[in-house]
């Protein structure tokens, strides 16, 4: 396979722009791979058709001049479905916003389209972003593009499907925990997770609202920071977005003279597959002029224990508004109570309720301290850990996961070894730094990755890492799709 | 206030107030009250999914206005929290509040007519929750309830007192207080029947030998009061019903109570909620509140002045205590008067006109002081033309009510209508002549004696002068006629 759906972001901006392949062609090539894979894979929970035909088409009527000012002329993106959109339907994979349209559209989206972008649909995901495999979505897992019998990854599982297999040409996810990093590594494509407040939340639909940040899921590093460069800013409907100018488009990509901390050790179980890819990533670093130093990560399985107190506190109150008062799922039922407890009952998965009940747990008067209070104290604790060791290193090398995509089902009864998977990922959310998870190539058909983070507002350099990562790294080559899977 | 078994009352209060900012508290939708239902909502106010908190600035100018108007320390970092809870009128299933970090704290206020105080323990800033109607009782029994967001998002300040009132007549002088000081900065309508102002009071009953906390007793929360005179009504209610409850050996439940207005009785409200865990914690999409120090200085140098130092103007100019006590009972009132005098009027005639035919002319035509055709201006030169001579004070009243219905100035509406007194001496001693000669019987009376004929010719003349002659001077003018005296 070789054409349009093999252009990255910036080359198919330019062909787009250089009049080399109209508009119209490039988002009909997308909707024709999604009409013909998506059933297969389920990526899309709505695919936009009609209002993406349309956009393609406006886009065509503006002049040269008109095109140039758009750094994202024609390019078709798919949007996790925990963002809001003003058409179309938005579920964030659960139950209870079945059939709910929202009124309004999230900042990241409005500055997608007025960047030229063309939204393709909404991608699937874990329920309110709540998982590591899009297992959790109430519509159906979404099936890994290089083994269908494999996860993709979660939450933004189908953002990252959605860029591998082409279905997408880029997508946006969300990442809390390592939703965005985490699904990237096991599709074989970049994802961002920018510093914390760098990207506007306004219109996404909260999960856990001190850790969430919405990102880029790429083929390119470029593709990334060029997505990048749309979204972040100031948003005023968002007092927790930073006042800082978006990073550069370009980085370079020398790692020449570069500390980069690298573990001093690794925990049992880690898959050695990922072991290697990493060891090898890090030995091409060092011969492309970087220094690798030893550093030990602030304490990572008290900072998952601290994530599965704070993210679930924040949820049990940022899911209480689905109520069935104003709008999706509304069971009937006699009295103001049973109207909840019915609805709720009915819209939320068991993933879901698992994490509303432990985190009403967490905030109850009697347990704040001992649980909320004191995640809390660890969350603090970590940062001034990644405080100190930004200190003494630009960045740090580790792996997005510790583990290769598993299959469907393997994990659903076994949730601590799911959660497991966050265990490289969510230090960062804690601490509210960028980190960014650069594929590495295939092993045995299945992708592996390494993922690079750095200090507060560190994308720029982060990028030029992740470049030098892709020039010593194989080509990634587009999966093969195929019919089947374990659905 | 001790009660016959030696029990002391406690009181305390928490007084929620509706700021009068344009727009909400965390979205732009407008604030005003009237509005068709959910016409002044938006994806923010709703609740929907997505949407986040936008702090409005000028929430927080008001709410530290009242809070330095009300002496408190502010605090320069403070923080905002959610309150957990699910009700139909909640839209996010929690309440954006302040629980340990509130804006201000440590404040009083003075109690009218005494000199004691009532201490503030903290003012936060919240949320309002939007409004049930519900089609029958109560929420539990309504066959289905309507729900209005207008009013969600409206922000909201509540100023907690210590528990430092000791009978109804206590908290009825705290409300007042309080309501006539917050009235003077324009920060709130302050309507207890709109809800824009709402009154809870705690009561618990020490017992004679108590030493413990205050906060240890069982305490009654009274809940849906209208007004002031209710929440003496609920207050006394409760005096009463708990005293009886420990005289018997009972104990005092702690809960909340609503008073209903018709039996003036107090009820238990054992609604779920009240046993709710508010699970509070931060509200993660809002940065702490940070005000500079310079800032709050500025806001306390821009307060205007307060009830007590109007007062004391007020008595300054001369007027008696008790007129200051009512011109300062309205902000407007009193101000009105300082704008009259400083447009030329002397005081106390000042005040004798607004607290009289003033008042009454703008209470009929359901006017603020300063506000419709009666400006200070207007008033002033209204006086100045009593004093002058031109009007006689029945003329004045006439020339007052034109204003209201003409909108003129006083020397317009004397020109139009011809009112001018007549004080030209010649011209009215002529008019006196023609009058005693025309009623040489009445007269004859009045020499002999009869003072009630005087009257008479008085009324004589001042009909031949359309009531434009001055009464004192046809009074002078008949007697030095009839009685001799000057010859002329
Ligand atoms: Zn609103």
């Amino acid at each position: 396979m070789s054409g349009p759906l093999d252009l990255s972001l910036t080359e198919a901006v330019g062909a787009t722009k250089s009049g080399g392949i109209s508009t119209s062609e490039l988002v009909r090539a997308y909707l024709a791979r999604i009409a013909r894979w998506n059933d297969t894979y389920h990526v899309f929970l709505d695919v936009l058709e009609e209002s993406a035909t349309r956009r393609a088409r406006e886009l065509e009527q503006l002049s040269a001049e008109e095109r140039e000012a758009l750094p994202l002329y024609g390019a078709p993106i798919a949007i996790k479905d925990n963002l809001v959109l003003d058409r179309g339907s938005t579920t964030a994979g659960s139950r209870i916003l079945e059939g709910y349209h929202a009124p309004y559209a999230a900042t990241v989206v409005e500055r997608l389209e007025r960047a030229g972008a063309v939204v393709l649909g909404k991608a699937n995901l874990d329920e309110f972003a709540m998982g590591s495999s899009t297992e959790h979505s109430a519509y159906g897992p979404t099936l890994n593009p290089w083994d269908p019998a494999r996860v993709p990854g979660g939450s933004s599982g189908g953002s990252a499907a959605a860029v591998a297999a082409r279905l997408g040409l880029a997508a946006l996810g969300s990442d809390t925990g390592g939703s965005i990093r985490q699904p990237a590594a096991y599709c074989g494509v970049v994802g961002l997770l920018p510093t914390y407040g760098r990207v506007s939340r306004y219109g996404l639909i909260a999960f856990a609202s001190s850790l969430d940040q919405v990102g880029p899921i790429t083929r390119t590093v470029d593709d990334a920071a060029a997505l990048l460069a749309v979204i972040a800013g100031f948003d005023p409907r968002d007092q927790t977005s930073l006042h800082e100018p978006p990073p550069a488009v370009f980085p370079e990509a020398s790692v020449k003279g570069l500390r980069l901390g690298v573990l001093s050790s690794y925990p049992d179980g880690m898959d050695p597959v990922v072991r290697a890819a990493l060891e090898q990533t890090m030995r091409a670093l060092q011969d492309a002029g970087a220094h690798l130093v030893p550093v030990e990560l602030p304490e990572p399985t008290r900072a998952l224990a601290a994530y599965y107190v704070i993210a679930p506190a924040e949820a049990s109150s940022n899911l209480s508004r689905y109520d069935g008062v104003r709008y999706g799922l509304r069971k009937d039922a006699e009295g103001l109570y049973a109207l909840y407890d019915e609805t709720r009952a009915a819209g939320f998965g068991t993933e879901v309720k698992n994490r509303v009940m432990l985190g009403t747990f967490a905030l109850s008067a009697g347990y704040y301290d001992a649980y909320y209070g004191r995640a809390m104290a660890v969350r603090k604790t970590i940062a001034e850990g990644y405080d100190r060791i930004f200190g003494q290193v630009d960045a740090l090398l580790c792996p997005t996961t510790p583990d290769l995509p598993f299959r469907l089902g393997e994990r659903l009864a076994d949730p601590w070894r799911m959660y497991l998977s966050d265990l490289y990922t969510v230090s960062f959310n804690l601490a509210g730094l960028p980190a960014l998870s650069v594929p590495t190539g295939l092993h045995s058909g299945l992708p592996t990755a390494v993922q690079v983070a750095g200090p507060r507002l560190s994308e720029t350099l982060l990028f030029r890492i992740g470049r030098a990562i892709e020039s010593v790294a194989p080509p990634m080559p587009a999966p093969d799709l195929k019919e089947g899977g374990a659905a | 206030m001790t009660l016959d078994n030696g029990a002391e009352v406690i009181i305390g209060f928490e007084v929620h107030l509706e700021l009068n900012t344009a727009t909400k508290l965390f979205c732009p939708c407008a604030t005003a009250f009237g509005a068709a239902p959910n016409t002044s909502v938006c994806p923010v106010c709703l609740g929907h999914p997505g949407v986040l908190p936008a702090l409005n600035q000028e929430a927080v100018a008001l709410a530290v206005r009242a809070a330095v108007a009300l002496g408190c320390r502010i605090n320069l970092v403070s923080r905002f929290d959610r309150k957990n809870y699910f009700y139909a009128d909640l839209p996010k299933g929690y309440q954006i509040s302040q629980f340990d970090r509130p804006l201000a704290e440590s404040g009083s206020v003075a109690l009218l007519g005494t000199d004691r105080k009532v201490r503030i323990r903290r003012i936060h800033m919240e949320e309002e929750a939007g409004k049930l109607n519900h089609e029958g009782e109560s929420l539990w029994t309504a066959d289905s309830s309507l729900v209005d967001f207008n009013r969600a998002g409206i922000p909201l300040i509540e100023i907690v007192s210590e528990p430092d009132m000791r009978s109804p007549e206590d908290g009825r002088l705290y409300l007042h207080s309080l309501i006539r000081t917050l009235s003077y900065l324009d920060v709130s309508d302050l309507r207890m029947e709109e809800g824009s102002l709402r009154c809870d009071a705690n009561i618990s009953l020490k017992p004679a030998g108590y030493e413990g906390d205050l906060e240890d007793l069982p305490r009654v929360e009274l809940k849906n009061v209208n007004s002031i005179r209710n929440v003496v009504r609920g207050l006394e209610y409760e005096i009463a019903r708990q005293a009886a409850l420990l005289d018997v050996g009972g104990t005092v439940a702690r809960e909340t109570r609503g008073f209903d207005d018709a039996s003036g009785t107090t009820l238990s409200q054992r609604s779920k909620e009240a046993a709710n865990d508010y699970r509070y914690f931060p509200e993660p999409d809002l940065l702490p509140l940070r005000l500079e120090a310079a800032w709050v200085d500025e806001v306390r140098q821009a307060l205007p002045m307060l009830p007590e130092a109007w007062a004391a103007k007020m008595m300054g100019y001369g007027v008696r205590g008790q007129d200051a006590e009512v011109l300062v009972s309205d902000p407007g009132l009193v101000r009105f008067a300082e704008a009259t005098h400083a447009a030329g009027a002397p005081f106390p005639d000042v005040v004798s006109w607004i607290l009289g035919d003033v008042a009454r002319l703008q209470n009929a035509h359901h006017l603020p002081y300063g506000e419709g055709p009666l400006c200070a201006e207007r008033l002033a030169r209204l006086m100045a033309l009593i004093g002058d001579g031109t009007l006689s004070g029945r003329m004045a009243k006439e020339v007052l009510e034109a204003i209201y219905d003409d909108d003129e100035d006083p020397d317009a509406i004397v020109a139009a209508r011809g009112l001018r007194q007549v004080s030209d001496i010649d011209a009215l001693t002529i008019i006196v002549g023609t009058v005693i000669d025309a009623n040489g019987k009445v007269a004859e009376d009045f020499r002999a004696g009869k003072d009630k004929a005087l009257a008479f010719l008085v009324g004589q003349v001042m009909k031949a002068t359309r009531g434009q002659a001055e009464p004192a001077v046809v009074n002078r003018l008949l007697r030095e006629r009839l009685l001799g005296g000057n010859p002329l």
